[in-house]
């Protein structure tokens, strides 16, 4: 078995489009955010506050926070939680998400 | 809305809180179970979103056919009308009126629109979260939980990175590393800190559950098939990487509990999976004033808690997997739904659970014996290693916080430095705080158990809340 969706037989329907930073990425239909950006090899999209460091998924399970994002211009979703539509606008978000 | 039966709120519906749900329905009580996620499961037996469509989400999964009963028996009872399950409800606070209770939640991933249920008795089955302590480069993207890329592969379908080191402690990591595996992530290796030869000495503990063996058994099989290199009394001390992970060093252990001075490799990679145990998710029980224990909330033999009204189970009550968290479940589930007629149960109604509960309860006390964190793994926290990831809180200030202003807990250093005081709300740094401070973990009272907007808070304040679905 080479993927997990082989492993578990799944038979999505085509993937879809979203962007990342305006970049063109492809989503499966019921992706988190952060599932579909480290599909695409994308593994942080946010920076920190305090030192400016790079962070994605940590918990995995909506307890940590640390992988906050803006998703359609909504800064601090929870990119482990939040699932994606078609055409999403996913932006790195840096420090609060409210500074741009 | 059906008739004038009583009526239980359970809050979760992992393994414990879908036990209960089905035990209370079947007993004659209205149960509505409100939940965080799209589909029931919880951590444990987390389901592949719907529209991945899998065919064979069991090739993820552990003991499937307990699972099917789960779900078959929630969906007989919701159809009968017994049962409401409210999905994507993230419930934030529990209020406790003189005979009822209003469960207050949130609606949907974002997690702004409010809703609330009214309830005879609430049922607690909030599960736990994962510990992880310190080291350096532990921020770096492509470090997550072992629970964390766990959920990726059975909630998402997808490979959390291509080569990935799993490492820590606890039963976790192995169905984590055959998970991987089998989804076609190579390991590079599987670094447990605990020492096989704890496991000889709990021997007779552990060698007391035939089905626990053959579940050890199986993973052990499955690392070999996928050749996983396992490095016992191993601990993983530096991730490297610049803007993500790249690779990590592992050393040995000593049997202090020391690194090996010179034992150091380091092994590239894309991901690492660590966790370091369980902890449990204890905040609505504080709020409505459950006595716990240590970290878990105190129950008797009716998984009753202090509060009247209130009941627990699973790992709320004590990190002690999903077979304890069933009983657990069961006998809450039995007990509230005769304490809601009015009559005192007959425990002998439910005696093969509570011996089954008995058994587990052993096993995981013998289990958390044998899997513990290096005993100096705060050697390994260098002044410059962020420690309190949400403020950016570095373990060199959380020190001199200690050293030179006598903070000698968890609070007093929050107050000093800011660790514990961002978004997490301390849920992952305490521990790692406490042993630098020196104190023993305890519970941290939160007013809510998840960030709540003002406006929600408002309302609340000034509306008399709707009534939910119920």
């Amino acid at each position: 078995m080479s993927s997990p969706l082989d492993l578990a037989q799944a038979h999505p329907r085509p993937a879809f489009t979203v962007t990342l930073d305006g970049r063109e990425i492809d989503a499966l239909p019921g992706q988190t955010v952060a599932a579909a950006l480290w599909a695409a090899g994308v593994t942080s999209w946010r920076t920190t506050r305090g030192g400016g460091r790079p962070r994605g998924v940590f918990c995995g399970i909506g307890v940590c926070f640390d992988c906050l994002v803006t998703v359609n211009d909504r800064p601090n979703q929870r990119a482990c939680l939040v699932s994606l539509q078609p055409g999403d606008a996913i932006r790195t978000q840096e420090g609060t998400g409210h500074d741009d | 809305m059906t008739t004038d039966r009583p009526h239980l709120a359970v809050i979760g519906a992992g393994p414990a809180g879908l036990a209960a749900t089905v035990a209370a329905a079947a007993h004659g009580v209205r149960v509505t179970l409100l939940d965080s996620a799209a589909q029931p499961g919880g951590q444990f037996y987390r389901q592949p979103a719907a529209e991945l469509r899998a065919h064979r989400p069991q090739a993820l999964h552990h003991d499937w056919r307990t699972w099917e009963r789960l779900r078959d028996g929630l969906r007989t009872h919701v159809n009968a009308g017994a049962v409401t399950h409210l999905t994507d409800h993230h419930v934030w606070f529990v209020e406790r009126h003189a005979d009822r209770f209003t469960v207050h939640a949130l609606l949907g991933p974002e997690q702004e629109d409010p809703a609330a249920v009214h309830a005879d008795a609430v049922l607690l089955a909030t599960g736990g979260y994962e510990k992880v302590l310190p080291f350096p480069g532990w921020t770096l993207p492509g470090v997550l939980t072992a629970g964390g890329a766990q959920a990726m592969l059975k909630g998402n379908l997808a490979a959390p990175g291509r080569t990935a080191v799993v490492a820590g402690t606890g039963p976790l990591l192995l169905p984590v590393a055959t998970g991987l595996a089998a989804a076609g992530v190579e390991i590079a290796a599987l670094v447990e800190s605990a020492d096989p030869k704890a496991f000889v000495r709990r021997s007779r503990a552990l060698a007391a559950q035939p089905g626990k063996l053959a579940e050890g058994a199986g993973y052990a099989a499955q690392l070999l098939r996928h050749r996983v290199r396992t490095l016992t009394r191993h601990t993983v001390v530096e991730a490297h990487g610049t803007e993500r992970l790249e690779a990590v060093t592992v050393a040995a252990l000593d049997g202090e509990g020391r690194v090996r001075p010179g034992s150091g490799r380091r092994l590239p990679c894309d991901t690492l999976a660590v966790g370091h145990g369980m902890l449990p998710h204890t905040d609505l029980a504080e709020t409505l004033g459950c006595r716990l224990d240590g970290m878990n909330v105190q129950v008797d033999g009716e998984q009753r808690t202090d509060v009247p009204g209130v009941w627990a189970a699973g790992e709320t009550t004590g990190i002690g997997g999903s077979a304890l968290a069933l009983a657990e479940g069961h006998i809450a589930g039995r007990s509230a739904a005769v304490r809601l007629a009015g009559r005192a149960p007959d425990p002998r109604e439910w005696a093969a659970a509570a011996r089954t509960r008995t058994r587990l309860r052993e096993f995981a006390a013998a289990l958390d014996a044998v899997y513990a964190p290096p005993a100096h793994w705060s050697e390994l926290v260098t002044d410059d290693t962020v420690v309190c990831r949400c403020e950016e809180v570095t373990g060199g200030t959380i020190r001199e916080a200690v050293a030179e202003f006598g903070a000698g807990d968890v609070r007093t250093v929050k107050l000093l430095t800011r660790a514990g005081m961002g978004w997490c709300q301390g849920r992952v740094c305490a521990p790692a705080v406490a042993g630098l401070a020196g104190c023993q973990l305890t519970a941290s009272r939160r007013p809510f158990a998840r960030p709540v907007p003002l406006g929600v808070l408002a309302r609340e304040d000034t509306h008399p809340t709707g009534r939910g679905s119920s």
